[in-house]
């Protein structure tokens, strides 16, 4: 039987001091697996982004994280606004974020387009009224 | 490595296996047995929290004693430049340097020399371009040890060169061999050393081999005796040794490696909490944009190890005061070295002292069991079981170091009684019997 390790985590919305809290926890509970480095870092980076975003965005969200031997799949899934125009988020720089976010450094329009670039695997599910989620994976080479 | 050599001991008389160094350790290295302290050696980076915070003085770090010197035919003491600032009153860093020589050593060296050789060596490989930015200093061992213990993915960043005061070693040695015909055997060179991580990087340098260190002695057994002699001293007696300025002597506090490379995109943080949000930030690649990041364990730099003697705001105050009769520099890198000279020699590997497992699916089984007894655990982190949190108790139990029934709750939530516990660990069970009475 496959061996997989599965983690739930609530990122709660307009918290910045606790924003990047699960993608920690990933990453220490990756290099206690022995993952490699640079799986690592991509997981971490991606996942970060993606807690980032529900924080600002969404007023919070769920994360589910499933680590096997080939693969770690992230599941990031929020109620918040939703995303008009996908293609344009997609885009490096640009941003829905309001000034005050900006202002603490976080909008500058690199989120979506650095989550799929750190990933192997991205699709994104979203709905204007009802939410948005990500589905990811990083392989493990 | 065969043997692991590490200068934090436990004086095992004098501890009463309280849980404050358990708590306080960054590489969650210590856990309680028996009533007593133990160091789990592939664990810890020597970094000396725990001498800071044992209320017994139970931690101690090893260091020479002055006994040592006796060995030698000649003798070299190599001052760290956090040693300036313990002094009051002191103008001319040649007073101290003098009355280390008065008190028996033949020769002093600064280590703010070697420091100084490094900022220009580094200014140089800056230069060539070679260096994968941020560059991280690699001048506290103590932070070097954290990161291939929890940051191995940040080796690659590490600056790699040796320490200052390997350069003042090889520095020290050549000049008394020339001058004096002794050999190497006869030559004593010993570190004065603010903490105990410098004490470990002679017995065991990572990435190179030893420059010649003989020994340390710490800054706080070498003070009284020291300040002695320099009170005794007559001005006339004062001899010309110091030969270091403002960016060497500057190493001695946090921010002084970084400022030495005269450029302006760094960062400087010290306290070694601080330390690893800093090294969390970058392997989460945001602080792309830094040139250099300077991390000191200690608080405040060197100046705040815990092998000093005087408050380390107290000593800052005291060498920003020295620099006004300093020069800025006068050692560069092409006066003694080239880069070859200061290079590592070997490879700086990651420490698998957090892995569960070398093999992954191994790991997997581990880590599974692992999220589970967390699960299982109350999460209060009391530190009862010996362990620093819950965490690392469920840690210590799938690597088979301990077991679910260490947990003093352990018992209550499989339906025992409670009464017997402390107020902060029993459970409300019986709503109607408590609570309520009280508001009447």
């Amino acid at each position: 039987m496959e061996e997989t390790i599965k983690l739930h985590y609530v990122v709660p919305g307009d918290d910045f001091t606790r924003a990047g809290a699960a993608s920690g926890d990933v990453k220490h509970t990756l290099k206690q697996l022995g993952v490699s480095p640079a799986v690592i870092r991509n997981v971490s980076i991606a996942m970060y982004e993606g807690e980032i975003n529900m924080v600002i965005h969404a007023g919070g969200g769920e994360i589910d994280v499933e680590i096997s031997e080939k693969d770690i799949k992230m599941t990031l899934a929020d109620k918040g606004p939703g995303i008009a125009n996908v293609e344009l988020a997609m885009k490096e720089g640009y941003s829905t974020a309001p000034d005050n976010i900006r202002t603490l450094g976080f909008g500058a329009g690199m989120g979506l387009p650095n989550i799929k670039k750190y990933t192997d695997s991205f699709r994104i599910e979203t709905q204007v009224g009802v939410g948005t989620t990500l589905f990811l994976s990083v392989n493990i080479a | 490595m065969s043997i692991l050599f590490h200068s934090v001991r436990l004086d095992a008389d004098k501890c009463q296996g309280c849980t404050n160094c358990i708590k306080r350790c960054p590489t969650e290295a210590i856990r309680v047995r028996n009533k007593k302290a133990y160091i789990i050696s592939d664990r810890c980076i020597d970094c000396g929290e725990c001498i800071r915070v044992c209320p017994h003085h139970a931690k101690y770090a090893v260091s020479e004693h002055f006994n040592e010197l006796l060995k030698y035919k000649y003798r070299i003491a190599l001052p760290a430049p956090a040693l300036y600032g313990q002094f009051n009153n002191l103008e001319n860093v040649d007073y101290v340097l003098t009355g280390l020589k008065k008190m028996g050593f033949d020769d002093v060296v600064e280590v703010s020399k070697g420091a100084e050789i490094l900022s220009s060596a580094t200014r140089e490989m800056f230069e060539n371009g070679e260096l994968k930015k941020p560059v991280i200093s690699s001048a506290c061992p103590a932070v070097v040890r954290l990161i291939r213990t929890r940051f191995p993915d940040l080796l690659g960043n590490l600056l790699p060169t040796c320490a200052p005061i390997d350069l003042a070693a090889k520095i020290a040695r050549e000049k008394a061999k020339k001058e004096t015909g002794y050999t190497d055997e006869e030559i004593g060179v010993f570190f004065i050393t603010p903490c105990p991580a410098k004490r470990t990087a002679i017995s065991n340098p990572l990435c190179h081999e030893n420059y010649g260190i003989s020994g340390a002695i710490a800054i706080k057994d070498i003070y009284p005796v020291l300040v002695q002699t320099m009170d005794k001293l007559r001005n006339d007696e004062v001899e010309s040794i110091n030969d270091s300025g403002i960016i060497g002597v500057g190493w001695a506090s946090s921010g002084g490696e970084a400022a030495g490379l005269l450029k302006e995109r760094y960062l400087a943080a010290d306290g070694i909490e601080n330390v690893i949000n800093v090294l969390d930030e970058l392997e989460n690649e945001k602080l792309n944009d830094l040139d250099f990041i300077e991390l000191n364990c200690c608080t405040g730099g060197c100046v705040g190890g815990v092998l000093t003697v005087e408050n380390l705001y107290v000593a800052k105050a005291r060498l920003q005061r020295l620099r006004k009769f300093m020069p800025v520099s006068c050692n560069r890198l092409e006066d003694y070295f080239t880069l070859d000279d200061l290079g590592w020699t070997k490879e700086l590997t990651a420490s698998p002292a957090m892995k569960l497992a070398d093999n992954v699916i191994t790991a997997m089984k581990m880590m599974s069991r692992l999220k589970e007894i967390e699960r299982s655990l109350p999460g209060l982190d009391c530190g009862i079981c010996g362990a620093p949190s819950c965490r690392a108790l469920a840690d210590d139990i799938v690597r088979g170091y301990a077991q679910e029934t260490d947990c003093v709750l352990h018992n209550i939530q499989v339906g025992g009684k409670d009464d017997w516990l402390p107020a902060p660990f029993r459970m409300k069970v019986q709503n109607e019997e408590s609570g309520d009475k009280n508001d009447g």
